[in-house]
C-alpha cells in the first residue's frame, strides 16, 4: 500500500496549478458575475491535454491515469469551480462513456474531437420531470428507416449555451421505463436543435448551463451509442464516473476557501493579535484541513479503484457524497473566518461558497449517493 | 505544449491494497481475535477482568513488541502493520487493543527509540516476547492536557535517580513490568527541565493503586501508580536529562496512530452490528434496513468509516514525513470521533434492545466514548494541528 502521489503526478499538479494560477484565476470572478462562458480558456486548457485526460493519445487525448484526472479537476477547482466543472463534464460524463461504448469509427468521428478540445460536449440526461428518477425520462427516439427522430426537452445542461456535441438519453419506448433508454451522440447543429438561455445559478455560474429542446431532430442510426436500451446502463455508469471528477471539484473548492481562510486569519488582527491565534479559530481551521485530507484520500481511492478494479460504485459514491458535504462545511466556516469580508463580493470566499452548494446535488444527489452506499453495504458485501 | 506523455503515468505510484504481508498478518490477527477473544470479552467486561492468558498468547504470536528491531528480538513490523493489528483486534475487544497498543507505542517505541544500549539490551527482549508489557506514567491528577504541569520530581544521587510522585489514569499500573515515566528534574525548567525514565514495577518504592472503575475498557486494567524514593540507574534514563517533554510529545505523536487505528476497528464493528441487525428487525412488516431513515445511517457509517480509515493508513504510512504529526493528529481526531458518531447511531439502530447489555453495541457505545479523549483529546489534537497550519 502506498497512498502517495508519483513524482509524474506531482509535477502534473505543478504544472496545472500554474496554468490555473496564471489563466484562470484571473477570470474566475469575472464569469461569475456576468455568467459569461470562458470559452477562450477551455481551449488553452485542451491546449494543454486537460480536455481528454483520461482518453488515450491514439484517440486524441492525454492517456493519463484516473488520480491524474482527479489532480486536475481538484488544481481548476482550487481557481474556479465553473472552469473545472465545465472540464469534468467533458472528461467524464461524454469522452469516458464514448471510450467505452461507442465503437471505432464513432471514436475517430466524435471522441477524437472532444478529447481533443476541438469540440465541446455536454451531457444531456435531466428532464424536468426526470432527476434523481432518471428513468422516468419522456424524451423519446422514433425509428425511421436507418434514422432516429428525437423529440423532447433536457434541462440543467452543463456546457449547454456553448456545447458543439450532445450525449442524449431518449426513449425508443416509453413503455420499458428504463429498459427502453437509448444514447445518442449529436452535433449540435443538427436542425432541430435548440438550446436556451444561460440559466442564472447560485453558483458555478460560468458554467453555459441551459436547457435543451428536440424537435423532430433526425440523425442517422450510426450515431446511436451501444444498442437499443443500453442507454440506462451507459448513463448510470457514465455517473459512477462522473462522481470522482465531481468530488475533485469539491476538494478543489474547498482546497482554495481554505487557503484564503488561513492566510486571512494570520493577517487579519482584532484584540491586539492575529486571529490565527484565538483557538477558535485554530480549531475551525484544524478541522477544515482534517476533512479536507480525508476527502482528497477517499477522491484518489476511488480514482484508484477505477483504475484497477471492475466495481467502483461504491467508492465513487463514498467519495462525491464525503467530499461535497465537506466542502459545504469547509466553505462555511472559510466565509466565517473571514467575518464581514467573507459576505462581500471583492473577497473570493463567498464565491467558492455559493460554488460548494451545487456539489451535493449535481451528478447524483447526496441522497442518492446514500441510497447507492446503503445498497452496497446492506445487500452487496 | 502538453506536459502529460503516456510514459509519465507507466508507473503509478499509489496503491490503495495491502502488501501481502500486510494480509497475511490482519488475517492471522482476525483469525485469533475471532476463535480466541471475541468468545468471552463481553463476560470479561462484565467482570472487569483483564484478560492475562490472552495476553500471553499475544505475546507469543509477537504482538505486544511488534515495531522492536530483530537486533532485540521483535519482528520489526512497520507502523502500517501495526496499525492493522490494532484495528483487528479493537474490532472485537476495545480493551485487549488497548492494553496492547499501549505496551507497543508508548513503552517499547521509546524506548528502543530514546534508550541507552543497556536498557535496550535487557529490557526490549522481555518486551518483544510478551514476557513483560508496559505502560507510560505522564498523566497526574493535576496535569492532563498541560502536561509541564507534572508535580513528580527525578533527583539525582550518584550514579542513580530518585523518582518521587504520582501518575494518574495509566493503562496497564497493575499489569505492567516496565513503565516509561516523566519526571521533573529542573522544577524550574517548564517543559525544558523534565526528563524520561524506564522504571521496573519491582523498584522499591513502587506501588499501585486501586483499579479504576470505568465506564468502557473494562477489562483493561488502569490505576494510579505511586513513587515514593523509586531508585533507577543513570542508564535508565531516556535520551538527555531535560529532553523528558519531547520524549513524551514524540511518542505520543506515534502512539495516536495506535488510537485512531482501535477508532476504526471499533466503528468497522459498529456498522456491522448495525447492518446485521437492521436486516434481520422488521418493522411496519420488513426489515428496517428498507427504510430510508435506517439505510442513509448505515451509509453514513460506512462513508465515515472509510474516511477515518483512509485518513489512519494515509498516516501510517508517512509515518517518516515531514507532516507526520500532523497527520497523526488529523487521523486521530477524526477516526475518534466519527467512532463515537458511528456507536451512538449503532445503539440508535439497535433501538430498545441498543441499551441492553445483552447486545454487544451497548458495550461499544462505553468503550468509545474515550478515544476522543486518551493520548491527547480532542481539543488537543486541534491545537497540534493548528500549530503545524498557522506557522
Amino acid at each position: 500500500m502506498k497512498i502517495q502521489m508519483s513524482d509524474e503526478q506531482k509535477l502534473l499538479r505543478d504544472e496545472v496549478r500554474r496554468f490555473a494560477e496564471e489563466k484562470v484565476r484571473p477570470i474566475a470572478k469575472e464569469i461569475d458575475a456576468e455568467g459569461t462562458f470562458p470559452r477562450e480558456v477551455i481551449a488553452e486548457a485542451a491546449e494543454m491535454g486537460l480536455a481528454g485526460v483520461s482518453v488515450p493519445e491514439e484517440h486524441g487525448g492525454a492517456g493519463m491515469d484516473t488520480i491524474s484526472y482527479c489532480i486536475v479537476i481538484e488544481e481548476i477547482s482550487r481557481v474556479c469551480g465553473s472552469t473545472g466543472v465545465i472540464l469534468s463534464v467533458n472528461n467524464s460524463l461524454v469522452c469516458d462513456p464514448l471510450m467505452a461504448w461507442a465503437n471505432d469509427d464513432q471514436k475517430v468521428q466524435w471522441l477524437a474531437p472532444l478529447a481533443s478540445g476541438e469540440r465541446l460536449g455536454c451531457f444531456a440526461l435531466t428532464e424536468p420531470g426526470a432527476g434523481s428518477d432518471a428513468a422516468a425520462l419522456r424524451t423519446t427516439a422514433r425509428r425511421d428507416g436507418d434514422d432516429y427522430v428525437l423529440n423532447g426537452n433536457k434541462v440543467f445542461i452543463t456546457n449547454g449555451t456553448d456545447a458543439d456535441t450532445a450525449l442524449v438519453f431518449a426513449t425508443v419506448d416509453l413503455e420499458k421505463r428504463h429498459r427502453g433508454i437509448t444514447a445518442f451522440i449529436v452535433s449540435s447543429d443538427t436542425p432541430g436543435y435548440s438550446h436556451g438561455h444561460h440559466e442564472y445559478k447560485l453558483g458555478v455560474n460560468g458554467s453555459g448551463t441551459t436547457e435543451l429542446a428536440f424537435e423532430d431532430m433526425r440523425i442517422p442510426a450510426s450515431q446511436r451509442i451501444g444498442a437499443e436500451g443500453d442507454g440506462f446502463k451507459i448513463a448510470m455508469a457514465t455517473l459512477d464516473g462522473g462522481r470522482i471528477g465531481i468530488a475533485a471539484q469539491a476538494v478543489g473548492i474547498a482546497q482554495g476557501a481554505f487557503e484564503e481562510a488561513l492566510l486571512y486569519s494570520k493577517e487579519r488582527e482584532q484584540f491586539g493579535r492575529s486571529i490565527s491565534n484565538f483557538q477558535a479559530i485554530q480549531h475551525y481551521l484544524a478541522d477544515m484541513s482534517t476533512e479536507l485530507d480525508a476527502a482528497r484520500l477517499l477522491t484518489w481511492k476511488a480514482a484508484w479503484t477505477k483504475e484497477n478494479r471492475k466495481r467502483y460504485s461504491l467508492e465513487a459514491a463514498q467519495a462525491k457524497l464525503f467530499a461535497s458535504e465537506m466542502a459545504q462545511h469547509v466553505t462555511n466556516k472559510a466565509l466565517q473566518i473571514h467575518g464581514g469580508y467573507g459576505y462581500i463580493r471583492e473577497y473570493n470566499v463567498e464565491r467558492y461558497f455559493r460554488d460548494a452548494r451545487i456539489t451535493e446535488i449535481y451528478e447524483g444527489t447526496s441522497e442518492i449517493q446514500k441510497m447507492v452506499i446503503a445498497d452496497w453495504v446492506v445487500n452487496k458485501s | 505544449m502538453s506536459v502529460m506523455t503516456r510514459e509519465a503515468v507507466e508507473a503509478p505510484a499509489m496503491s490503495w491494497e495491502l502488501d501481502e504481508d500486510q494480509k497475511l498478518l490482519r488475517d492471522e490477527v482476525r483469525r485469533f481475535a475471532e476463535e480466541r477473544i471475541a468468545p468471552g470479552e463481553a463476560e470479561r467486561d462484565k467482570e472487569h477482568r483483564f484478560a492475562r492468558d490472552l495476553i500471553a498468547e499475544m505475546g507469543e504470536l509477537g504482538l505486544l513488541g511488534m515495531m522492536i528491531d530483530e537486533e532485540h528480538g521483535g519482528p520489526g513490523f512497520d507502523v502500517m502493520t501495526y496499525a492493522l493489528a490494532v484495528e483487528e483486534l479493537a474490532r472485537l475487544s476495545p480493551s485487549i487493543s488497548v492494553t496492547m497498543s499501549v505496551t507497543n507505542s508508548v513503552c517499547c517505541w521509546p524506548i528502543q527509540r530514546f534508550g541507552s544500549d543497556e536498557v535496550k539490551a535487557t529490557i526490549l527482549p522481555e518486551l518483544a516476547s510478551g514476557e513483560a508489557i508496559g505502560g507510560f506514567g505522564l498523566t497526574e491528577a493535576g496535569s492532563g492536557s498541560d502536561a509541564g504541569a507534572m508535580k513528580t520530581t527525578a533527583r539525582r544521587d550518584g550514579d542513580s535517580w530518585v523518582i518521587d510522585g504520582e501518575k494518574a489514569w495509566i493503562t496497564n499500573a497493575a499489569v505492567g513490568k516496565y513503565f516509561v515515566v516523566l519526571a521533573k528534574t529542573d522544577p524550574d525548567a517548564g517543559t525544558k527541565g523534565i526528563s524520561a525514565f524506564v522504571v521496573p514495577s519491582d523498584t522499591p518504592g513502587f506501588s499501585v493503586g486501586a483499579s479504576e472503575e470505568k465506564m468502557g475498557l473494562r477489562a483493561s486494567n488502569t490505576a494510579t501508580l505511586y513513587f515514593e524514593g523509586c531508585r533507577v540507574p543513570d542508564t535508565y534514563l531516556l535520551a538527555d536529562v531535560g529532553q523528558g517533554f519531547r520524549v513524551a510529545m514524540e511518542t505520543l505523536d506515534h502512539s495516536r496512530l495506535g488510537i485512531a487505528a482501535q477508532s476504526v476497528g471499533i466503528h468497522q464493528r459498529a456498522l456491522e452490528l448495525s447492518v446485521a441487525y437492521a436486516k434481520e428487525r422488521e418493522q411496519f412488516g420488513r426489515p428496517i434496513a428498507g427504510h430510508q431513515a435506517i439505510a442513509f445511517k448505515l451509509a453514513t457509517m460506512a462513508t465515515e468509516l472509510e474516511a477515518a480509515r483512509a485518513l489512519t493508513y494515509h498516516a501510517a504510512l508517512s509515518e517518516h514525513g515531514p507532516d507526520a504529526g500532523r497527520l497523526a493528529s488529523q487521523a486521530k481526531l477524526y477516526a475518534s470521533e466519527a467512532a463515537n458518531r458511528a456507536c451512538w447511531q449503532g445503539v440508535q439502530v439497535h433501538g430498545g434492545n441498543g441499551f441492553c447489555e445483552d447486545y454487544e453495541i451497548a458495550r461499544l457505545y462505553r468503550d468509545v466514548r474515550v478515544t476522543t479523549i486518551y493520548e491527547g483529546t480532542s481539543e488537543m489534537q486541534r491545537m497540534v494541528i493548528a500549530r503545524h497550519l498557522t506557522r
